[in-house]
């Protein structure tokens, strides 16, 4: 079974990636913020990471910088699941690591496309 | 919403002519999501006087708007993957590499809003030894006006499409996504309705005909297939939908191991 960290201050996405994810038969652990979610990396490092961007304490971008520098912190496949639209934003973001990029709102079947891209599913 | 048998039967007759679409009593259920935008445009009352005039009154724009409308457009970009990949690393080079002028034309038949077409497009963009034409066809007008703008929804290009491709092949236009120019001049669009004449289309080494026969009746689908086995290269090939065949068609041979792809058969009209 896969993991996945959802990293995300909405409890609300997180609860509706969670039963995503879950239905795709990933086990799922939850993060607020950029802090929290380093934390739980050091700890046990995921399969995949659902990002968010504009988050209190540590921002995503922050995070998964920190992330990639950490030692196996290349592994986790990382996916941002955010608000920010913009090209230059999501070129920011892939430059900070990241392996995927969903823009909200999304659904089972974006994020089922953005797992299969990232060889997850 | 139960319509009138007589009604839905005539409806059916009208599709069958215009689009070859089957439209069987199980999918009934289909007739008011499709038709209720249609009749708001139209400024009729309901479904049922859409189908009224259809019979009492049809003219052909108002069939043809109809036949649009019933349709399914239902696609998404590099949809099930493997036939692009398939296309990439073995169907496109092959074909390449016995053409003189490196030209492979591809034709996506029935390509809806033509996410399968810019698939292809930007594959080809990635190689550089191959020289690709692509024609992106549906019969619905307004399908093909969206494709050929190449705007799409947020939710539309975050469907199959990788972010990288995304941004590389992408212009963001207020809240939608736009092919850039680069990608667009890359197709050619067209309206072809498959139960006409497609001798004139020109040549293709590969068609791309997926989750289209689908809809058709077992007739129809034959008569398609041989025609556009009529617009096959000899060594060129047919790419149909994961879960469709060609029929035991004596037009095509399956490629084995490779769900969806059929070789045209060498031997078929050679005596013609």
């Amino acid at each position: 079974m896969k993991s996945c960290l959802i990293v995300d201050d909405s409890r609300i996405i997180r609860k509706v990636a969670r039963r995503i994810l879950e239905d795709l038969d990933f086990e799922v652990a939850e993060a607020a913020d950029g802090v929290e979610a380093l934390a739980y990396c050091r700890a046990e490092m995921p399969d995949a990471i659902l990002l968010d961007w504009v988050m209190p304490v540590m921002d995503g971008v922050t995070f998964l910088r920190q992330l990639r520098a950490e030692i196996g912190g290349d592994t986790p496949k990382v996916i941002f699941c955010t608000a920010e639209t913009e090209p230059r934003r999501i070129r920011e973001a892939l430059a900070a690591g990241a392996d995927e990029y969903m823009m909200k709102p999304f659904d089972g079947d974006i994020l089922g496309s953005k797992l299969t891209e990232t060889g997850l599913v | 919403m139960t319509f009138q048998p007589d009604h839905v039967e005539h409806l059916a007759t009208i599709l069958k002519a215009v689009s070859g679409f089957v439209l069987s009593p199980e999918k009934a259920y289909l007739i008011e999501p499709r038709l209720a935008p249609l009749a708001r445009r139209e400024g009729m009352a309901s479904v049922e006087q859409v189908l009224l005039r259809l019979r009492r009154a049809p003219d052909e724009r108002l069939i043809w708007a109809v036949a649009e409308a019933m349709s399914v457009n239902e696609t998404t970009f590099f949809r099930d993957r493997s036939p692009f990949e398939l296309f990439r690393d073995e169907i496109a080079p092959a074909i390449a590499s016995r053409r003189r002028d490196r030209t492979v034309r591809v034709w996506c038949a029935g390509v809806a809003t033509g996410q399968e077409a810019y698939s292809l497009a930007m594959l080809g963009l990635q190689m550089p030894e191959v020289k690709l034409e692509i024609l992106g066809s549906d019969f619905s007008q307004r399908c093909l006006e969206k494709a050929q703008s190449g705007l799409y929804t947020q939710f539309e290009v975050q469907r199959g499409l990788p972010v990288r491709q995304l941004i590389e092949h992408f212009d963001k236009v207020d809240e939608m996504w736009r092919a850039n120019a680069r990608l667009r001049q890359a197709v050619a669009w067209k309206p072809v309705n498959l139960m006409g004449d497609l001798s004139r289309l020109g040549r293709f080494d590969v068609v791309f005909c997926r989750n289209v026969l689908t809809y058709f009746d077992e007739p129809t689908r034959r008569d398609v297939l041989e025609k556009i086995a009529g617009v096959l290269e000899p060594d060129g090939f047919l790419v149909l939908g994961a879960a469709e065949t060609s029929m035991d068609s004596a037009a095509f041979r399956p490629a084995p191991g490779r769900r969806g792809l059929y070789a045209r058969d060498p031997e078929f009209r050679k005596a013609a």
